[in-house]
Protein backbone atom coordinates (compact mmCIF):
# COMPACT_ATOMS: atom_id res chain seq x y z
CA UNK A 1 0.00 0.00 0.00
CA UNK A 2 2.66 2.34 0.75
CA UNK A 3 4.80 1.49 -2.05
CA UNK A 4 1.47 1.93 -4.09
CA UNK A 5 1.38 5.88 -3.30
CA UNK A 6 5.07 6.79 -3.43
CA UNK A 7 4.48 5.32 -6.96
CA UNK A 8 1.24 7.74 -7.68
CA UNK A 9 2.86 10.42 -6.32
CA UNK A 10 5.98 10.08 -8.26
CA UNK A 11 3.90 9.60 -11.50
CA UNK A 12 1.96 12.96 -10.87
CA UNK A 13 4.97 14.73 -9.59
CA UNK A 14 6.32 13.52 -13.16
CA UNK A 15 3.28 14.43 -15.20
CA UNK A 16 2.50 17.97 -13.63
CA UNK A 17 6.36 18.90 -14.37
CA UNK A 18 6.53 17.43 -17.76
CA UNK A 19 3.26 19.76 -18.41
CA UNK A 20 4.08 23.06 -17.00
CA UNK A 21 2.92 25.17 -18.87
CA UNK A 22 6.56 27.90 -18.20
CA UNK A 23 5.48 29.60 -21.18
CA UNK A 24 2.16 30.78 -21.08
CA UNK A 25 2.04 34.25 -20.16
CA UNK A 26 -1.21 33.25 -17.66
CA UNK A 27 0.75 30.96 -16.15
CA UNK A 28 3.93 32.49 -15.57
CA UNK A 29 2.41 36.02 -14.65
CA UNK A 30 1.19 34.70 -11.41
CA UNK A 31 4.09 33.95 -10.25
CA UNK A 32 6.12 36.65 -11.12
CA UNK A 33 3.76 38.87 -9.49
CA UNK A 34 3.46 36.83 -5.61
CA UNK A 35 7.41 37.58 -6.08
CA UNK A 36 7.16 41.29 -7.05
CA UNK A 37 4.32 41.72 -3.82
CA UNK A 38 6.94 39.78 -1.58
CA UNK A 39 9.17 42.74 -3.17
CA UNK A 40 7.17 45.57 -2.43
CA UNK A 41 6.25 44.96 1.22
CA UNK A 42 9.98 43.97 2.21
CA UNK A 43 11.23 47.64 0.40
CA UNK A 44 8.18 49.79 1.16
CA UNK A 45 6.43 48.18 4.59
CA UNK A 46 9.29 46.29 6.49
CA UNK A 47 11.59 49.07 7.78
CA UNK A 48 9.34 52.03 8.31
CA UNK A 49 5.87 50.39 9.70
CA UNK A 50 6.54 46.79 10.44
CA UNK A 51 9.39 47.03 12.51
CA UNK A 52 8.23 50.26 14.17
CA UNK A 53 4.72 48.95 14.98
CA UNK A 54 6.28 46.00 16.22
CA UNK A 55 8.27 47.88 18.64
CA UNK A 56 5.09 49.65 19.72
CA UNK A 57 3.05 46.71 19.65
CA UNK A 58 5.78 45.30 22.40
CA UNK A 59 6.32 48.58 24.38
CA UNK A 60 2.49 48.99 24.82
CA UNK A 61 2.41 45.29 26.08
CA UNK A 62 5.46 46.07 28.70
CA UNK A 63 5.23 48.98 29.90
CA UNK A 64 1.20 49.87 29.69
CA UNK A 65 -0.57 49.01 32.72
CA UNK A 66 -3.68 46.35 30.83
CA UNK A 67 -5.05 46.49 34.61
CA UNK A 68 -5.93 50.00 33.98
CA UNK A 69 -8.00 49.40 31.58
CA UNK A 70 -9.47 45.82 32.21
CA UNK A 71 -10.70 47.17 36.03
CA UNK A 72 -13.57 49.12 33.94
CA UNK A 73 -14.67 45.62 32.29
CA UNK A 74 -15.57 44.12 35.43
CA UNK A 75 -18.66 43.20 36.74
CA UNK A 76 -19.23 45.93 39.13
CA UNK A 77 -18.41 48.77 36.48
CA UNK A 78 -21.36 51.18 35.29
CA UNK A 79 -22.97 50.05 32.05
CA UNK A 80 -22.35 52.81 29.69
CA UNK A 81 -18.30 53.05 30.75
CA UNK A 82 -18.51 48.86 30.03
CA UNK A 83 -19.77 50.16 26.50
CA UNK A 84 -17.48 52.83 26.18
CA UNK A 85 -13.95 50.96 27.64
CA UNK A 86 -14.78 47.10 25.69
CA UNK A 87 -15.05 49.09 22.56
CA UNK A 88 -11.85 50.89 22.51
CA UNK A 89 -9.85 48.42 24.59
CA UNK A 90 -9.00 46.57 21.89
CA UNK A 91 -6.34 49.06 20.79
CA UNK A 92 -4.02 48.13 23.73
CA UNK A 93 -5.04 44.95 24.47
CA UNK A 94 -5.01 42.45 22.05
CA UNK A 95 -2.46 41.63 19.23
CA UNK A 96 -3.54 37.98 18.32
CA UNK A 97 -6.78 35.86 18.71
CA UNK A 98 -5.88 33.67 21.53
CA UNK A 99 -5.49 36.73 23.59
CA UNK A 100 -9.10 38.01 22.63
CA UNK A 101 -11.46 34.53 22.80
CA UNK A 102 -10.25 34.43 27.00
CA UNK A 103 -10.64 38.31 27.62
CA UNK A 104 -14.19 37.72 25.56
CA UNK A 105 -15.24 34.88 27.82
CA UNK A 106 -14.29 36.14 30.83
CA UNK A 107 -16.45 39.67 30.43
CA UNK A 108 -19.12 37.23 29.20
CA UNK A 109 -19.19 35.02 32.54
CA UNK A 110 -17.49 36.89 34.94
CA UNK A 111 -17.55 40.56 34.00
CA UNK A 112 -19.59 43.81 32.56
CA UNK A 113 -21.92 40.84 30.85
CA UNK A 114 -22.86 39.95 27.40
CA UNK A 115 -22.91 43.23 25.60
CA UNK A 116 -19.82 45.14 26.31
CA UNK A 117 -18.41 41.33 25.84
CA UNK A 118 -19.64 41.27 22.53
CA UNK A 119 -18.58 44.77 21.73
CA UNK A 120 -15.00 43.65 22.75
CA UNK A 121 -15.20 40.95 20.45
CA UNK A 122 -16.08 43.03 17.53
CA UNK A 123 -13.61 45.99 17.58
CA UNK A 124 -10.66 44.31 19.72
CA UNK A 125 -8.81 42.70 16.24
CA UNK A 126 -10.08 45.65 14.19
CA UNK A 127 -8.34 47.81 16.34
CA UNK A 128 -5.03 46.62 17.66
CA UNK A 129 -2.59 49.04 17.13
CA UNK A 130 -0.46 46.67 14.00
CA UNK A 131 -3.53 46.34 12.28
CA UNK A 132 -4.27 50.09 12.31
CA UNK A 133 -1.00 51.35 11.32
CA UNK A 134 -0.93 48.50 8.34
CA UNK A 135 -4.12 49.34 6.79
CA UNK A 136 -3.37 53.21 7.02
CA UNK A 137 0.16 52.54 5.61
CA UNK A 138 -1.09 49.85 2.58
CA UNK A 139 -4.30 50.90 1.54
CA UNK A 140 -4.36 54.68 2.41
CA UNK A 141 -5.48 56.43 5.60
CA UNK A 142 -9.00 57.25 5.07
CA UNK A 143 -9.75 53.11 4.52
CA UNK A 144 -7.97 52.84 7.92
CA UNK A 145 -9.19 55.56 9.70
CA UNK A 146 -12.94 54.38 8.29
CA UNK A 147 -11.45 50.95 9.75
CA UNK A 148 -10.97 52.19 13.16
CA UNK A 149 -14.19 54.27 13.84
CA UNK A 150 -16.63 51.65 11.84
CA UNK A 151 -15.39 48.99 14.39
CA UNK A 152 -15.60 51.38 17.15
CA UNK A 153 -19.07 52.18 16.30
CA UNK A 154 -20.56 49.42 15.11
CA UNK A 155 -19.57 47.37 18.14
CA UNK A 156 -21.10 49.25 20.54
CA UNK A 157 -24.17 49.20 18.47
CA UNK A 158 -23.87 45.43 17.66
CA UNK A 159 -23.20 45.27 21.57
CA UNK A 160 -26.50 46.80 22.73
CA UNK A 161 -28.41 45.39 20.13
CA UNK A 162 -27.32 41.28 21.70
CA UNK A 163 -27.73 43.15 24.85
CA UNK A 164 -31.42 44.32 24.35
CA UNK A 165 -32.27 40.93 22.48
CA UNK A 166 -31.13 38.73 25.42
CA UNK A 167 -32.15 41.41 27.90
CA UNK A 168 -34.61 38.68 30.15
CA UNK A 169 -31.46 36.03 29.92
CA UNK A 170 -29.26 38.92 31.10
CA UNK A 171 -31.38 39.74 34.47
CA UNK A 172 -31.61 36.12 34.95
CA UNK A 173 -28.02 35.66 34.54
CA UNK A 174 -26.09 36.10 37.63
CA UNK A 175 -22.25 36.50 37.36
CA UNK A 176 -20.44 34.27 39.57
CA UNK A 177 -17.02 34.81 40.82
CA UNK A 178 -15.07 38.19 40.22
CA UNK A 179 -12.18 38.98 38.14
CA UNK A 180 -8.55 38.34 38.68
CA UNK A 181 -7.04 41.93 37.71
CA UNK A 182 -3.37 41.04 39.04
CA UNK A 183 -2.26 43.24 41.41
CA UNK A 184 -1.84 47.19 40.08
CA UNK A 185 1.69 48.06 41.67
CA UNK A 186 4.10 47.58 39.37
CA UNK A 187 7.79 48.06 39.42
CA UNK A 188 9.15 51.54 40.44
CA UNK A 189 10.14 51.89 37.27
CA UNK A 190 10.98 55.80 38.04
CA UNK A 191 9.29 57.05 35.18
CA UNK A 192 6.44 59.71 35.13
CA UNK A 193 3.50 59.46 33.22
CA UNK A 194 4.57 62.02 30.88
CA UNK A 195 8.14 60.78 30.46
CA UNK A 196 6.15 57.51 28.99
CA UNK A 197 3.88 59.49 27.30
CA UNK A 198 6.88 61.38 25.44
CA UNK A 199 8.56 57.42 24.47
CA UNK A 200 5.77 56.51 22.77
CA UNK A 201 5.27 59.63 20.59
CA UNK A 202 9.10 59.61 19.99
CA UNK A 203 8.50 56.02 18.20
CA UNK A 204 4.83 57.25 16.65
CA UNK A 205 6.68 60.18 15.26
CA UNK A 206 9.08 58.95 13.25
CA UNK A 207 6.72 56.57 11.76
CA UNK A 208 4.70 59.33 10.35
CA UNK A 209 7.41 61.26 9.29
CA UNK A 210 8.78 58.50 7.62
CA UNK A 211 6.38 57.38 5.82
CA UNK A 212 4.95 60.93 5.00
CA UNK A 213 3.34 60.67 1.23
CA UNK A 214 4.65 62.62 -1.31
CA UNK A 215 2.41 65.74 -2.22
CA UNK A 216 1.21 66.18 -5.74
CA UNK A 217 3.27 68.34 -8.10
CA UNK A 218 2.68 72.06 -7.25
CA UNK A 219 1.56 71.95 -3.74
CA UNK A 220 2.59 74.04 -1.93
CA UNK A 221 0.79 73.64 1.55
CA UNK A 222 1.95 72.24 4.97
CA UNK A 223 1.94 69.10 4.00
CA UNK A 224 4.71 69.72 1.09
CA UNK A 225 6.83 71.45 3.02
CA UNK A 226 6.52 68.78 5.90
CA UNK A 227 6.99 66.31 2.62
CA UNK A 228 10.59 68.10 1.58
CA UNK A 229 11.77 67.68 5.22
CA UNK A 230 10.30 64.32 6.44
CA UNK A 231 13.64 62.93 6.75
CA UNK A 232 15.02 65.72 9.03
CA UNK A 233 11.58 65.26 10.94
CA UNK A 234 12.14 61.27 11.17
CA UNK A 235 16.16 61.37 12.61
CA UNK A 236 15.08 64.14 15.08
CA UNK A 237 12.27 61.86 16.51
CA UNK A 238 14.89 59.21 16.32
CA UNK A 239 17.76 60.85 18.20
CA UNK A 240 14.56 61.61 20.99
CA UNK A 241 13.66 58.15 21.35
CA UNK A 242 17.20 57.12 21.30
CA UNK A 243 18.26 60.13 24.30
CA UNK A 244 14.98 58.64 25.76
CA UNK A 245 15.77 54.98 26.47
CA UNK A 246 19.26 56.21 27.61
CA UNK A 247 18.52 58.22 30.55
CA UNK A 248 15.25 56.98 31.67
CA UNK A 249 14.99 53.14 31.01
CA UNK A 250 16.90 50.25 32.61
CA UNK A 251 19.01 47.95 31.11
CA UNK A 252 16.16 44.82 32.62
CA UNK A 253 13.51 47.17 31.26
CA UNK A 254 14.59 47.23 27.40
CA UNK A 255 14.88 43.49 27.61
CA UNK A 256 11.24 42.16 28.03
CA UNK A 257 10.31 44.71 26.07
CA UNK A 258 12.52 43.43 22.98
CA UNK A 259 11.51 40.17 24.08
CA UNK A 260 7.67 41.13 23.53
CA UNK A 261 7.94 42.56 20.37
CA UNK A 262 10.16 39.37 19.14
CA UNK A 263 7.62 37.37 20.14
CA UNK A 264 4.87 39.13 18.62
CA UNK A 265 7.29 39.21 15.22
CA UNK A 266 7.88 35.57 15.60
CA UNK A 267 3.76 35.28 15.36
CA UNK A 268 3.05 37.16 12.61
CA UNK A 269 4.90 37.98 10.49
CA UNK A 270 6.13 34.46 8.56
CA UNK A 271 1.62 34.01 8.02
CA UNK A 272 1.86 37.71 6.94
CA UNK A 273 4.44 36.99 4.32
CA UNK A 274 2.77 33.86 2.95
CA UNK A 275 -0.71 36.19 2.64
CA UNK A 276 1.50 38.43 0.52
CA UNK A 277 2.56 35.62 -1.61
CA UNK A 278 -0.58 34.38 -1.86
CA UNK A 279 -2.34 37.90 -2.72
CA UNK A 280 -0.08 37.92 -5.21
CA UNK A 281 -0.19 34.80 -6.89
CA UNK A 282 -3.85 34.80 -6.80
CA UNK A 283 -4.57 38.56 -7.25
CA UNK A 284 -1.37 40.29 -8.24
CA UNK A 285 -0.53 44.03 -7.37
CA UNK A 286 -2.79 46.88 -8.41
CA UNK A 287 -3.24 47.26 -12.12
CA UNK A 288 -1.57 43.26 -12.55
CA UNK A 289 -3.26 40.11 -13.03
CA UNK A 290 -2.94 36.76 -10.84
CA UNK A 291 -4.84 33.50 -11.17
CA UNK A 292 -8.15 35.21 -10.44
CA UNK A 293 -8.63 37.36 -13.13
CA UNK A 294 -9.79 40.87 -11.83
CA UNK A 295 -13.39 40.67 -13.80
CA UNK A 296 -14.12 38.18 -11.85
CA UNK A 297 -13.38 40.07 -9.28
CA UNK A 298 -15.02 43.89 -10.51
CA UNK A 299 -18.02 41.86 -11.19
CA UNK A 300 -18.35 40.08 -7.61
CA UNK A 301 -17.07 42.80 -5.65
CA UNK A 302 -16.53 46.41 -8.19
CA UNK A 303 -18.63 49.12 -7.25
CA UNK A 304 -20.65 49.65 -4.39
CA UNK A 305 -23.80 47.72 -4.50
CA UNK A 306 -26.01 46.31 -1.94
CA UNK A 307 -24.94 42.60 -3.37
CA UNK A 308 -21.93 43.97 -3.94
CA UNK A 309 -21.16 45.53 0.08
CA UNK A 310 -23.65 42.03 1.17
CA UNK A 311 -21.12 39.58 -0.64
CA UNK A 312 -18.10 40.89 0.99
CA UNK A 313 -19.01 40.59 4.35
CA UNK A 314 -20.68 37.02 4.31
CA UNK A 315 -17.10 35.86 2.63
CA UNK A 316 -15.11 37.83 5.48
CA UNK A 317 -17.34 36.69 7.95
CA UNK A 318 -16.57 33.30 7.62
CA UNK A 319 -13.49 33.38 6.15
CA UNK A 320 -10.19 33.13 8.55
CA UNK A 321 -7.32 35.86 8.19
CA UNK A 322 -4.24 35.14 10.25
CA UNK A 323 -3.21 38.78 11.74
CA UNK A 324 -2.62 41.44 9.13
CA UNK A 325 -2.90 39.07 6.46
CA UNK A 326 -6.17 40.36 5.44
CA UNK A 327 -4.42 43.86 4.52
CA UNK A 328 -2.17 42.32 1.34
CA UNK A 329 -5.35 40.11 0.42
CA UNK A 330 -7.16 43.54 0.49
CA UNK A 331 -4.82 45.27 -1.68
CA UNK A 332 -5.04 42.47 -4.06
CA UNK A 333 -8.22 42.43 -4.39
CA UNK A 334 -8.95 46.37 -4.77
CA UNK A 335 -5.87 46.27 -7.20
CA UNK A 336 -8.25 43.95 -9.36
CA UNK A 337 -11.49 46.02 -8.72
CA UNK A 338 -12.77 45.92 -5.46
CA UNK A 339 -15.06 48.91 -4.61
CA UNK A 340 -13.70 50.82 -1.79
CA UNK A 341 -17.41 50.47 0.28
CA UNK A 342 -17.13 46.11 -0.32
CA UNK A 343 -13.40 46.96 0.75
CA UNK A 344 -14.71 48.41 3.89
CA UNK A 345 -17.26 45.53 4.27
CA UNK A 346 -15.05 43.09 4.52
CA UNK A 347 -11.69 44.71 6.81
CA UNK A 348 -15.17 44.83 9.54
CA UNK A 349 -16.24 41.56 9.17
CA UNK A 350 -13.02 39.46 7.89
CA UNK A 351 -10.67 39.30 11.09
CA UNK A 352 -13.96 40.08 13.74
CA UNK A 353 -15.07 36.49 12.68
CA UNK A 354 -14.37 33.42 10.88
CA UNK A 355 -15.55 29.68 11.26
CA UNK A 356 -12.98 29.05 13.70
CA UNK A 357 -13.52 31.31 16.17
CA UNK A 358 -17.43 31.07 15.95
CA UNK A 359 -17.17 27.37 16.60
CA UNK A 360 -15.69 28.83 20.43
CA UNK A 361 -17.75 31.69 20.88
CA UNK A 362 -20.65 29.30 20.42
CA UNK A 363 -19.01 26.86 23.23
CA UNK A 364 -19.15 30.11 25.80
CA UNK A 365 -22.31 31.80 24.62
CA UNK A 366 -24.48 29.23 23.10
CA UNK A 367 -25.84 28.86 19.28
CA UNK A 368 -28.58 30.94 19.37
CA UNK A 369 -26.24 34.30 20.57
CA UNK A 370 -23.70 33.51 18.29
CA UNK A 371 -26.23 33.14 15.27
CA UNK A 372 -27.62 36.67 16.68
CA UNK A 373 -24.12 37.91 16.59
CA UNK A 374 -23.13 36.92 13.25
CA UNK A 375 -26.01 38.19 11.63
CA UNK A 376 -25.60 41.56 13.25
CA UNK A 377 -21.97 41.28 12.24
CA UNK A 378 -22.84 40.60 8.62
CA UNK A 379 -26.08 43.17 8.95
CA UNK A 380 -23.33 46.16 9.97
CA UNK A 381 -20.87 45.38 7.96
CA UNK A 382 -22.79 45.63 4.55
CA UNK A 383 -24.03 48.77 6.02
CA UNK A 384 -20.83 50.28 6.75
CA UNK A 385 -19.63 49.54 3.49
CA UNK A 386 -22.54 51.31 1.64
CA UNK A 387 -22.49 54.31 4.00
CA UNK A 388 -18.50 54.66 3.16
CA UNK A 389 -18.47 53.55 -0.30
CA UNK A 390 -20.78 56.74 -0.86
CA UNK A 391 -18.83 58.97 0.93
CA UNK A 392 -15.92 58.22 -1.27
CA UNK A 393 -17.65 58.36 -4.56
CA UNK B 1 3.23 21.71 44.29
CA UNK B 2 0.84 22.31 41.59
CA UNK B 3 1.51 25.30 38.63
CA UNK B 4 -1.00 25.19 36.14
CA UNK B 5 -0.23 27.59 33.21
CA UNK B 6 -3.31 29.01 31.48
CA UNK B 7 -3.06 30.07 27.93
CA UNK B 8 -5.04 28.73 24.82
CA UNK B 9 -0.99 28.15 22.94
CA UNK B 10 0.51 31.22 22.46
CA UNK B 11 3.96 31.86 22.69
CA UNK B 12 3.91 33.63 25.47
CA UNK B 13 2.19 30.62 27.48
CA UNK B 14 4.87 27.90 26.32
CA UNK B 15 7.60 30.57 27.46
CA UNK B 16 5.90 31.22 30.54
CA UNK B 17 5.70 27.25 31.06
CA UNK B 18 9.18 26.80 30.13
CA UNK B 19 10.03 29.59 32.89
CA UNK B 20 8.32 27.76 35.47
CA UNK B 21 9.93 24.40 34.27
CA UNK B 22 13.24 26.11 35.07
CA UNK B 23 12.70 27.52 38.06
CA UNK B 24 11.36 24.41 39.86
CA UNK B 25 14.66 22.95 38.97
CA UNK B 26 16.55 25.78 40.07
CA UNK B 27 14.82 25.10 43.73
CA UNK B 28 15.17 21.61 43.33
CA UNK B 29 10.89 21.46 44.67
CA UNK B 30 8.87 18.52 43.17
CA UNK B 31 5.91 20.48 40.94
CA UNK B 32 3.77 19.19 38.61
CA UNK B 33 3.71 21.90 35.87
CA UNK B 34 -0.13 21.19 33.87
CA UNK B 35 -0.69 23.66 30.76
CA UNK B 36 -4.54 24.26 30.97
CA UNK B 37 -5.85 25.31 27.50
CA UNK B 38 -9.48 24.55 27.93
CA UNK B 39 -11.18 28.34 27.64
CA UNK B 40 -13.81 27.30 30.28
CA UNK B 41 -11.31 26.39 32.68
CA UNK B 42 -9.15 29.51 32.30
CA UNK B 43 -12.57 31.75 32.77
CA UNK B 44 -13.38 29.69 35.95
CA UNK B 45 -10.10 31.11 37.36
CA UNK B 46 -11.23 34.81 36.51
CA UNK B 47 -8.42 35.12 34.80
CA UNK B 48 -8.87 37.32 31.56
CA UNK B 49 -5.61 38.82 30.59
CA UNK B 50 -3.70 35.05 29.18
CA UNK B 51 -0.65 33.67 30.18
CA UNK B 52 -1.48 33.61 33.92
CA UNK B 53 0.09 31.15 36.50
CA UNK B 54 -1.99 29.14 39.20
CA UNK B 55 -0.02 27.68 42.14
CA UNK B 56 -2.82 26.24 44.68
CA UNK B 57 -5.99 27.87 43.29
CA UNK B 58 -3.98 31.22 43.79
CA UNK B 59 -3.70 33.47 40.49
CA UNK B 60 -0.44 34.78 39.86
CA UNK B 61 0.13 37.39 37.38
CA UNK B 62 -2.35 37.66 34.89
CA UNK B 63 -1.17 38.73 31.65
CA UNK B 64 2.71 38.84 32.25
CA UNK B 65 5.48 36.55 31.38
CA UNK B 66 7.52 36.23 34.58
CA UNK B 67 10.65 35.69 34.39
CA UNK B 68 12.74 32.28 36.38
CA UNK B 69 14.10 34.86 38.66
CA UNK B 70 10.53 36.26 39.45
CA UNK B 71 8.28 32.48 39.66
CA UNK B 72 11.34 31.22 42.11
CA UNK B 73 10.56 34.56 44.10
CA UNK B 74 7.04 33.77 44.02
CA UNK B 75 7.19 30.12 45.19
CA UNK B 76 9.71 31.07 48.45
CA UNK B 77 7.42 33.35 49.49
CA UNK B 78 4.43 30.57 49.58
CA UNK B 79 6.42 27.75 50.55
Amino acid sequence: MKNQIKIFIIIGGFLLFYFLPLESFSFRNPLFEALAMLNMYAREHVIFSLIPAFLIAGAIYQFLDQNAVLKYLGAKTNKVLAYFVASISGSVLTVCSCTVLPLFSGIYKKGAGLGPAIAFLYSGPAINVLAIILTARVLGWQLGLARAIGAVIFSIIIGLCTHFIFLSEEKERQSNGELQFGSSESDPDGRTGFQNLLYFISMIGFMVFANWAKPQAGDQSLWALIFQYKWHLAIAFVLLFIYILVTWFQKQEITPWLESSWSFTQQILPLLFLGIFFAGLLLGRPGEEGFIPSRFIATLVGGNSLSANFFASIVGAFMYFATLTEIPILQGLIGSGMGQGPALALLLAGPALSLPNMLVIRSVVGTKKTLVYITLVVIMATISGMIYGNIIN
Amino acid sequence: MKIEILGMGCPKCKKLTQNAQQAAKELGIEAEIIKIEELEKITEYGVIMTPAMVINNEVFSPGKVLSVEEIKKVINSIS
